[in-house]
């Protein structure tokens, strides 16, 4: 589903990524973890071609993110608070965004309606603009916005920081539902090798822009991810 | 201890991120503070020969008949221009400095405020030349502390008001009205404001009056301050809550709806957005100016395009220039997703188009100055809708500065819209409808200068698509440096 073929970005003479190459398969769930400065966000934006690579690109479904605008129609992200729109509610966002997508809001309703207890009564029917939401319902909010549509391609960076345990809880088994259907392809990135281990079926490790390391999640995993990040 | 406080902002100032890119910007305004400067300076040495000699008014009454429109004029101004003295407090908070330091800081930075420099270069002179024709030297250099002790008054007003929209709004309907009312010479204000600010000159111990003023403007001010320098308070951003809307009646606009929609919100909910709609109304009087014949050198038809244009098109210029930076907060959203530019760009196309027919309307008031005066302000507007709603959009698309929407000053002072090409492109807004009727109205007659510049107003509509197309081009071939522009924010 995602091809990165040559990849790299280099910002005033320095490397931030370098990725020879990397494939994504259909259906897959994509773990990408790694320290501060390690490469995650700056993948995740040149996947959306929000940044122009230095050199290489990136194929999400056979179409070069920067030449064609078609893979946007299948593809869904939620990054950080510049995903949001701060002066809106949450159901206007919610309802913009279908729009976008082409979703009525019949539709945007529905999908709502299933993630209830991901909002946990804090998000909907709040009168409060986005701006003024604390910085885990901001989340919740990006998070199911990014859901909106039926996209192929779910792209999450950092999903499960500043949210609270039980939204976190709940948020990995959103994943793990969305995971079990074979059209969907989910990048996740995190901080926190448990829920990532929990959560994905490969798991990538960037350091210094580098592919690390590739694991096939198993029983191991967890104490190999610790063990690395260790030394 | 102040030395830290003058370290951090000096480290604030040369180290922001828009600092480099702003750089001409910095140099563009000194040059205007500057010429500001002279203006003044020559103004204030050339006033009084002028009310003298030419007027034969005694220099300092006339002076003192208009200084009740040039104090409240001074803060309105301020309200909408000067910036609040912003510490970054939070962090300070934790530290070991006293309350009191960080307050007295921040009030000290607003003292040394061009807005209140600027005035001295005025009555300084002008007081040294009335002392220096014989008017008594202490009398005057009572009436000139009074004078300084009123502007930092209104600086420290101009602190207290923020944010009272309302009242401000209040005071400037008070101005207009009042000044309109003297014009036509039904009631005239200024006669008896006039004996106040005399009274500076002919009473010594009335001088008290406006230092006491300022001095309990500073208390005040400074213990509102100091109450709001809590997490909860003052430093904390406040909550409202608010409804959520459908904006339903919108959805006749097809698709272009989905974001006209959010273009009504976007002007309704943010302080910043919504000064657009203030500065288009301030517009509306900008006319007054020419068409009262105030000013001798303005006494000309071709001005009167000139200022025609500006009546109808205050909510196009000062909208239209940052599009689409309105929308920079959340640019990645709207890169990342699937969006026709074209539906993009008409809702910004369309809220320009209303607001200006709708302020056109509002300009029936300048039938009252004759239909020639309404005639040209027609034909602008058609000028407005037809040529310049899409000039503007087409220069906006090279604007990347980030909008900070939640603040509201720097409505018009910000580093925005000036760089080569934005100006460049700001020639056909004003010149070229100017050039077009001195054409007409010259070569053939005043209303063939109209008619000119309505069928070229009307040509402009057949252009639309392919100036949408050109900007469409531009969003794209600018997009990754539009979005690294909007992520530096400060």
């Amino acid at each position: 589903m995602i091809n990165i073929h040559k990849l790299s970005k280099v910002y005033t003479g320095k490397t931030v990524l370098e990725i020879d190459h990397l494939y994504i398969e259909k259906g897959s769930n994509f773990g990408l973890v790694g320290n501060n400065g390690a490469g995650k966000t700056t993948l995740f934006s040149a996947l959306l071609d929000l940044i122009q690579p230095t050199t290489g690109y990136i194929e999400n479904n056979t179409v070069k993110v920067s030449e064609s605008e078609d893979w946007k129609s299948r593809t869904s992200a939620f990054i950080d608070e510049t995903f949001l729109i701060g002066y809106l509610t949450a159901e206007e966002y919610f309802y913009f965004i279908g729009e976008l997508r082409g979703q009525s809001k019949a539709d945007v309703d529905t999908l709502l309606f299933k993630y209830d207890d991901f909002f946990h009564g804090e998000i909907l029917g709040q009168n409060k603009y986005l701006r003024d939401l604390s910085k885990g319902n901001q989340k919740k909010v990006g998070i199911i916005a990014a859901l909106i549509g039926n996209p192929e391609v779910i792209v999450l960076d950092e999903p499960f920081a500043n949210l609270d345990p039980t939204t976190q809880i709940r948020l990995k088994k959103i994943i793990k539902n969305l995971a079990a259907n074979p059209e969907i392809t989910i990048l996740v990135s995190s901080h926190d090798l448990m829920h990532v281990t929990e959560v994905c079926q490969r798991i990538v490790v960037l350091d210094k822009g580098e592919v690390v390391k590739d694991l096939a999640t198993s029983q191991q995993t967890l104490k190999e991810l610790e063990a690395y990040f260790t030394k | 201890m102040f030395r830290h406080f003058f370290t951090l902002q000096w480290k604030s100032f040369w180290r922001s991120a828009s600092l480099t890119s702003g750089l001409f910007m910095k140099l563009f305004m000194g040059f205007w503070a500057l010429w500001f400067a002279i203006m003044f300076t020559v103004a204030g040495m050339t006033v009084y020969e002028f009310i003298k000699e030419r007027l034969h008014l005694d220099p300092l009454e006339t002076i003192n008949k208009f200084l009740i429109y040039w104090w409240v004029f001074d803060l309105i101004f301020r309200y909408v221009l000067q910036k609040m003295p912003i510490v970054n407090s939070t962090p300070l908070l934790l530290l070991p400095f006293s309350k009191n330091k960080i307050v007295c800081f921040a009030l000290a930075k607003t003292v040394f405020s061009f807005f209140n420099l600027i005035h001295a270069f005025f009555f300084i002179p002008f007081s040294l030349i009335l002392a220096s024709n014989g008017y008594p030297a202490i009398d005057i250099l009572l009436w000139l502390i009074a004078l300084i002790a009123l502007i930092y008054s209104n600086n420290f007003l101009n602190i207290l008001l923020n944010k009272k929209d309302k009242l401000v709004f209040f005071v400037a309907v008070l101005l207009i009205l009042s000044a309109t009312l003297q014009y036509f010479e039904y009631f005239d204000s200024t006669v008896y404001t006039s004996l106040f600010f005399k009274s500076f000159y002919s009473t010594p111990f009335m001088v008290f009056v406006p230092i006491l003023t300022l001095l309990v403007l500073i208390l005040v001010s400074f213990t509102s301050f100091a109450k709001q320098l809590y997490l909860d308070a003052g430093v904390k951003t406040k909550y409202r809550t608010v409804k959520t809307e459908n904006l339903a009646w919108l959805d006749r606009f097809g698709r272009t709806a989905i974001f006209l929609k959010n273009d009504v919100k976007l002007i309704k909910r943010n302080k910043r957005a919504r000064s657009t709609i203030l500065v288009s109304f301030l517009f509306l009087f900008y006319g007054l100016l020419f068409f009262t014949g105030t000013f001798k050198s303005y006494d000309n038809p071709v001005w009167t395009i000139f200022a025609a244009i500006f009546v109808t098109g205050g909510f196009l210029l000062s909208f239209g220039q940052f599009v689409p930076s309105w929308d920079s907060a959340y640019y990645p959203l709207m890169m990342s997703q699937n969006i026709k530019y074209k539906e993009y760009l008409s809702s910004k196309w369309w809220l320009m188009v209303i607001a200006t027919l709708f302020s056109t309307l509002l300009a029936s008031g300048y039938l009252y100055f004759g239909w020639d005066v309404y005639l040209a302000i027609l034909v602008t507007s058609i000028y407005n809708i037809g040529v310049n709603s899409h000039i503007v959009l087409w220069a906006g698309a090279y604007v990347k500065t980030p909008i900070d929407l939640t603040s509201h000053k720097k409505a018009f002072g910000d580093k925005q819209a000036f760089n080569t090409k934005t100006l460049m492109l700001s020639l056909p807004k004003m010149v070229l409808p100017m050039l077009l009727y001195a054409v007409g109205y010259y070569l053939y007659s005043p209303n063939a200068g109209y008619i000119l510049v309505a069928v070229v107003g009307i040509a402009g509509f057949a252009f639309k698509d392919k100036v949408f197309n050109i900007i469409e081009r531009i969003y794209k071939s600018e997009k990754y440096k539009t979005l690294s522009a909007y992520k530096q924010k400060n």
